[in-house]
């Protein structure tokens, strides 16, 4: 932190005017923006929920389809790495 | 607004009580805020748009930020959207009017919204010594064009003159 001088203090006081009118319909227009966006995000977790959970169940109906009654019984005469 | 049918009743509670409180902090942080946008854009429509879009993000976050100060939040969104504005949306005019886009952020965060130095570094990504610089070089630019008169606006502010016009002002 530096020190106060006087150079920042004129700059300050060049800054410190008064407040500039804020128009009265400013707020209710971003309220209104930040609907829009409060909806958008809203639709997107919806779309990603839905593909999460779609992806799921055809995972789970593939692997009830295309389970292998009983695993292929391999013939173990190969070097210990192959399995 | 949703239909109070079909979202739930505990929502609908969430939502009024969110758009009471927001009225009230945009109410009471909308003229200082604009202000700021109106140093950095230099122009009071363009200062109006971005301080709708961040009253509009803020809205948006209102219930992720549970314990932060709203105020801060917008103020830092405020500076990130005109960080992150592009190059063809340069700023001109305002009190600031003969500093660069940079410089206006470095300006503004330190001097008008009392930021410190080294959160300002950290927010804009830079270290702390080019935050020095970029903000000695500002003042200099603001005293220099403000000894030659506030009205004057010529062009070529050099920054060597600053401390002459200073020692010029200082003897009057």
């Amino acid at each position: 932190m530096s020190l106060p001088n006087r150079r920042d203090a004129e700059v300050r006081r060049l800054l410190d005017t008064r407040h500039p009118m804020v128009p009265l319909d400013l707020a209710a227009r971003a309220m209104a923006r930040g609907r829009r966006i409060v909806r958008r995000r809203r639709a997107v977790h919806a779309v990603l929920w839905v593909l999460l959970l779609a992806a799921v169940a055809t995972g789970i109906v593939l692997a009830v389809l295309a389970w292998p009654d009983r695993p292929a019984a391999t013939p173990h005469d190969g070097p210990w790495w192959t399995g | 607004m949703p239909s109070p049918g079909r979202v739930g009743k505990r929502r609908t509670t969430a939502e009024a009580r969110r758009d009471a409180e927001f009225a009230v902090f945009a109410a009471g942080a909308g003229g200082r805020l604009l202000h700021a946008a109106l140093l950095l854009t230099g122009d009071p429509e363009a200062a109006e748009d971005l301080l709708t879009a961040v009253l509009a993000r803020v809205y948006a976050d209102w219930f992720r930020m549970r314990a932060e100060d709203p105020y801060e939040a917008a103020r830092c969104e405020l500076f990130r959207r005109f960080f992150y504005r592009p190059w063809w949306r340069r700023p001109r005019g305002g009190v600031l009017g003969r500093l660069s886009a940079q410089e206006r952020l470095v300006v503004t965060m330190r001097y008008f919204e009392g930021v410190a130095e080294e959160q300002t570094a950290a927010q804009l990504g830079l270290p702390a010594e080019r935050i020095r610089t970029i903000s000695a070089r500002a003042t200099a630019t603001l005293r220099s064009s403000d000894a030659a008169g506030p009205a004057a606006g010529h062009g070529g502010a050099p920054g060597g003159r600053a401390g002459a016009t200073g020692g010029g002002v200082a003897a009057r």
